[in-house]
């Protein structure tokens, strides 16, 4: 039953966003846009400040994350469609789960595009290593989504929700960007610092294992008013 | 865990938010078969209590109970037998009706090609299965709502303002539907301010004014005056 709601949740997300499209092209624009402006700033004559790749990767997942974040609760709460999936006599961390599967999907599709234009653009070696990058990658964003599905969850109802997701998401979720930072930026290192990058996978993976426990810990209770 | 559906009682039941009082002490019972109307003003703490007892929230003092058991206890076992039709839809806009339905279906564990089809019939809108919900007037819209609730059968079933939008034919198919499920045994709570539908619908009338329970007593002609005596112009 928990994982079955789960997949069901994250089915009706899909299908909602293939029919609007409305919050994976916002995200996309707002991430590309994001990466664009870092170039223009930086780039100079073809070639961009050392480490300088590593940041603007994961300030546009953090920045287009909470974006996203916002957009997709924004549906649940449109129809107060979230308390009907409340309702349902599924446990309710499953409803979490399902949300946070596709919210993990949705940034996957902006990570996908944000990484070549990165390496592209900032001449960047991101993908010496794809094992470890993508190690990387899905740490932090399993990490980043699973505290951002929990507060965007528990704001819906909130009038200042869009004010109050950033303010409490980025202190708490400081350790999976710099672990995302520093695990890339070791990527980029020449040669590459494989053992740092493994050892921020390490503590991404630790850190991810913690999130998603409290997460689905706390999700019932908070979301019972 | 089996629930008993034979009664609900709301046992001194209050509820805050933060320095304001929703419902103070409410307490009343209702039977298998009982068409309760929830009447009262704006404010009055109906959608609280509705709240509440769909256990989207807990009271902050007393409890609700299903025969010995507390209703915090029941958690899943109690869910697949309430069905809440609230204010707001509980519908998604970009899914078409028959999306919608599925997709509820099959939360409660249900065989969506079985339930889908009659309750489209049901809601007349068996020929716009395929539209966005976002195309449809209100009243569609409640009439695709109020067959979402009631996919699954429930037993304890929830009702605030469900006759919002709908014209006169429609507002009387859905109270013939709240018959129809009293007499199948269900417990149905109606939270209304249309007291010339609630007349010889409901069983048994609580008014409520201020958060508190004001009457609790069986339905007689009147409904209206009645109204009137106990919490002024309606």
């Amino acid at each position: 039953m928990f994982f079955r709601t789960a997949w069901l949740v994250l089915r009706k997300d899909v299908a909602i966003e293939v029919k609007s499209l409305e919050v994976l092209t916002t995200t996309l624009f707002f991430a590309i846009a994001c990466v664009l402006i870092f170039a223009f700033a930086f780039v100079k004559n073809g070639q961009a400040p050392e480490d300088a790749a590593a940041g603007i990767l994961w300030i546009a997942i953090a920045f287009s994350g909470t974006l996203a974040l916002g957009r997709t609760f924004e549906r649940e709460r449109y129809a107060e469609t979230l308390r009907a999936l409340l309702l349902a006599p599924a446990p309710r961390p499953a409803l979490y789960v399902g949300k946070l599967l596709g919210m993990l999907a949705l940034l996957a599709s902006a990570e996908l595009l944000l990484v070549p234009l990165i390496a592209f653009l900032f001449q960047a070696a991101l993908f010496s290593r794809p094992l470890l990058l993508v190690g990387i990658l899905a740490g932090g964003t399993i990490g980043f989504c699973a505290v951002g599905t929990l507060f965007a969850a528990m704001l819906v109802r909130a009038r200042s929700r869009d004010v109050l997701l950033p303010i409490l998401l980025y202190p708490i979720t400081i350790p999976v960007i710099i672990g995302g930072v520093r695990g890339t930026a070791a990527l980029l290192a020449s040669p590459v610092d494989e053992p740092s990058a493994i050892m921020w996978i390490g503590i991404l993976a630790a850190f991810d294992v913690v999130f998603v426990t409290l997460s689905l810990w706390t999700f019932e209770p908070l979301m019972t008013e | 865990m089996s629930v008993d559906f034979t009664s609900v009682q709301i046992v001194d039941v209050s509820r805050h938010f933060g320095r304001r009082r929703a419902l103070s002490r409410v307490s009343f019972t209702a039977g298998s078969g009982d068409i309760i109307g929830l009447l009262g003003p704006n404010g009055a703490g109906k959608s609280t209590l509705i709240t509440i007892l769909a256990t989207l929230a807990t009271p902050s003092t007393g409890e609700v109970r299903y025969g010995d058991q507390p209703a915090a206890r029941l958690g899943p076992a109690l869910r697949i037998r309430i069905g809440l039709l609230a204010h707001e839809l509980h519908l998604y806009p970009e899914l078409s009706a028959r999306q919608n339905l599925a997709f509820f279906a099959q939360l409660y564990g249900l065989d969506p090609r079985s339930t889908v089809g009659p309750a489209l019939e049901s809601a007349g809108l068996a020929d716009r299965a395929d539209d966005a919900v976002s195309g449809f007037s209100r009243g569609m819209r409640q009439r695709l709502a109020l067959e979402r609730a009631l996919l699954h059968r429930p037993r304890l079933v929830l009702f605030d303002e469900p006759f919002t939008g709908l014209d006169d034919r429609a507002s009387g198919l859905v109270a013939d539907r709240l018959r129809a499920l009293a007499a199948g045994g269900a417990i149905v709570v109606l939270a209304t301010h249309d007291l010339d539908l609630a007349d010889g619908l409901v069983t048994r009338v609580a008014l409520v004014r201020n958060g508190k329970l004001v009457s609790d007593e069986p339905a007689s002609s009147g409904l209206r005056a009645r109204y009137r005596a106990l919490i002024g112009a309606a």
